[in-house]
């Protein structure tokens, strides 16, 4: 792509340099072959990234069209009824998708509960408050953060996360929370270490240094004119990230969290390992769940019959929608944020 | 100098086309269960050292191993779950047991070591069910006078995968409990009443171990390589029997394969004082007219040296080597059901 442009600067070069002389037949001739051949390149050129923007259409397509079909004996033999039902039975042949859905939906929210203030916390304090030495390395390690692979996480998460979780921290919430009334169904006992609540918190880490990273980037975008104006007229540091930094970048900030979402929405490995993949909607947080990508990962390669297949692959095709449904949420938040700043 | 390099390099091809000219002896495919995969790898390696032949074996999982020798694309499958004789006959399969493994109880309780506490089937069943919820439950205490139990919560953990682990497990269970039967039944993977799943027999091991209070259970060989506690458990006979070699063998060897049509055998809660109660046997299974007969004699040939010189190999890895009278009724059932396309016997 940046060759074709130099081409072409060039070639504009070129046909001043023949314009100016005294053009003579061999200089016009020369002229129009060069033109032609641009016009060739620019036509390759043009049908190229054409095409390339016509395959991510088709796979998409395909994607959507090899899901649909795939679950079709699954929505024939369920229906709608398949997103309500909470049993997973593959001994009757009787499917649910209710409890991957809500362990999937509660685990992301988890995570973005955690994530975002955190993350955007990070941001602010390497952009303006850090001291200079220390800015490098801080930056760094989160970008190493987000190098680490999810399996990683999980081996993590199932050998020193749980455990510590089930022994130290697991036993206080359920006392601390033992009367209050509705967070002691959200943490009611026994502690396993493994659960909805330490997928979520598995999840938060791994997004963390997307919204972390992305918000210290947008951030360092913001014109020093404006941050130094905000903090002449005596605004405290505060003040200035709420009424300047943040309105200012507020595309970018969304467009990480979605990043993060996105992620925490199809992560399957580091979740597997701590889920304990239980089909079953529990009250509380601490008990066994389990989501929609885990499910497939665990059950898909031992599936045996054909409704079970087809139940697997209409839980892919919820989670597209899924997914599909918080991006356009997204799309719209922003669309709204910029209309009322009148952006 | 150059005329020297090219000499060597000369020589170097010839040795190398030599090698390879060697290995050409037909390469084995196989796919199917991940228990067994170890030992087949194992006698795999020391196979292809004696004679050349290799063996490309892919733990697809035993459902995948049944899908692929149904439509042929392997010479041999391989299943933890073994298939009904009228199933054998639709896909024009034929099968046998090829190595014996115990599935065992592990747990993970302060203070109590491997064969400490005792179990009887019904017992595990309603832990499995969740309806006992606590480790000093009064059905416990009785079983376990001597133990000290203590009042903790019991984490279930469980296959969370379809596995022929998992299918033997619910299948004893059934045998034991009307409960059981009635409320989950016996699948390759099932509907839990309760607890963790974990992903593999290295998952729940790793789940048991890293879980205080937990109870799993996994072939015999994740057990000891993992240095879980395990239990021991009332057999079908009303006799406390401890995982070992023996108590496995014997299970198997009370087994009744001479009438059992295509050694359709579970070998879960058969009688016998020794008898351990959640024995299982791993399955190959084979065209009765393979599109490929050389292939397919060359499995056979495999087949047979690992009944003959494998046992020492799979007691290493904690697998069971099948009793000689089993093995003995094996090689009847190949010279019987395996024929080539001019319908003359595999092997004789």
């Amino acid at each position: 792509m940046a060759s074709g442009l130099d081409d072409h600067r060039k070639g504009a070069v070129v046909s001043d340099m023949v314009s100016d002389a005294a053009r003579p037949p061999v200089a016009e001739i020369e002229r129009s072959r060069i033109l032609a051949r641009f016009a060739v390149f620019d036509f390759c050129f043009r049908n190229l990234t054409r095409a390339a923007a016509i395959a991510v259409l088709v796979i998409l397509g395909g994607v959507i069209l090899s899901l649909v079909y795939g679950s079709l004996p699954a929505i024939r033999a369920y229906g709608f009824g398949f997103l309500t039902s909470q049993a997973w039975n593959p001994v009757t042949d009787n499917f649910g998708a209710a409890a991957p859905v809500y362990g999937t939906v509660m685990t992301s929210a988890i995570a973005m509960l955690v994530a975002v203030p955190v993350g955007i916390g990070i941001a602010i304090f390497l952009t303006e408050l850090c001291p200079y030495p220390l800015r490098r390395p801080i930056g760094a390690a989160i970008e190493l953060l987000a190098g680490i692979p999810s399996i990683i996480y999980g081996i993590w998460g199932l050998f020193v996360l749980a455990p510590f979780l089930q022994q130290h921290v697991e036993p206080i919430l359920i006392a601390a929370c033992g009367d209050i009334p509705v967070l002691s169904t959200l943490f009611a006992g026994p502690p396993y270490g493994i659960g909805v609540l330490t997928a979520g918190s598995i999840l938060a880490i791994m997004v963390l240094p997307f919204i972390a990273s992305i918000s210290r980037d947008v951030f360092e975008t913001v014109p020093p004119m404006l941050k130094e104006a905000a903090f002449g007229i005596g605004c405290t540091t505060w003040e200035v990230m709420r009424n300047v930094v943040i309105p200012h970048t507020r595309v970018g900030v969304l467009g990480g969290v979605m990043l993060g979402l996105g992620r925490a929405l199809g992560e399957t490995m580091a979740v597997t390992f701590v889920i304990g993949n239980a089909h079953k909607i529990a009250g509380s947080l601490l008990a066994p769940g389990t989501t929609i990508s885990a499910t497939i990962a665990n059950e898909f390669t031992e599936a045996v019959g054909d409704l079970y297949t087809s139940a697997l692959i209409e839980l892919g095709l919820i989670l597209f929608l899924i997914t599909f449904i918080v991006l356009a949420c997204a799309r719209f938040m922003l669309m709204r944020v910029e209309r009322r700043s009148g952006g | 100098m150059i005329s020297k390099f090219f000499q060597r390099a000369a020589l170097a091809a010839a040795a190398l086309a030599a090698t390879m000219g060697g290995a050409v002896a037909v390469d084995i495919s196989g796919a199917g269960a991940t228990f067994p995969y170890p030992i087949y790898a194992k006698w795999a390696d020391a196979y292809k050292k004696e004679t050349g032949a290799g063996l490309n074996y892919q733990s697809i999982g035993s459902g995948g191993g049944i899908k692929q020798i149904k439509a042929r694309t392997v010479t041999f499958g391989a299943s933890d779950q073994p298939l009904k004789s009228e199933d054998l006959e639709a896909a024009g399969l034929t099968q046998w047991p090829q190595v014996i493994g115990g599935i065992v109880p592990v747990i993970n309780l302060d203070g109590i070591n491997s064969g400490d506490i005792v179990f009887d089937g019904p017992t595990l069943a309603q832990i499995f069910l969740g309806e006992i919820k606590s480790w000093d439950d009064a059905a416990l205490k009785k079983l376990n006078p001597k133990a000290k139990l203590p009042s903790q919560a019991i984490a279930v953990v469980h296959r969370s995968d379809g596995s022929g682990t998992t299918f033997n497990f619910t299948n004893y269970l059934s045998k034991v409990s009307a409960d059981w039967k009635s409320k989950v039944g016996e699948n390759t993977a099932v509907e839990w009443p309760t607890g963790i799943g974990a992903k593999g027999n290295e998952g729940v091991a790793a789940n048991v171990a890293n879980t205080k209070g937990s109870i799993g259970y996994v072939e015999y060989a994740y057990a000891k390589q993992n240095k879980l506690t395990f239990t021991k458990l009332i057999n079908k006979e009303g006799k406390t029997v401890a995982p070992t070699t023996p108590s496995f063998q014997a299970a198997a060897a009370v087994a009744d394969w001479a009438h059992a049509g295509g050694f359709y055998q579970i070998l879960t809660d058969q009688p016998g004082a020794q008898s351990w109660p959640i024995t299982a046997a791993t399955f190959i299974l084979l065209p009765k007219q393979p599109p490929d007969s050389a292939a397919a004699a060359e499995a056979l040939k495999f087949f047979g040296w690992a009944f003959a010189n494998g046992g020492k190999a799979a007691e290493e890895l904690d697998y069971i080597p099948l009793p000689a009278a089993v093995v003995t009724l094996i090689k009847k059932s190949w010279a019987a059901n395996l024929k080539d396309a001019s319908g003359k016997p595999l092997v004789n």
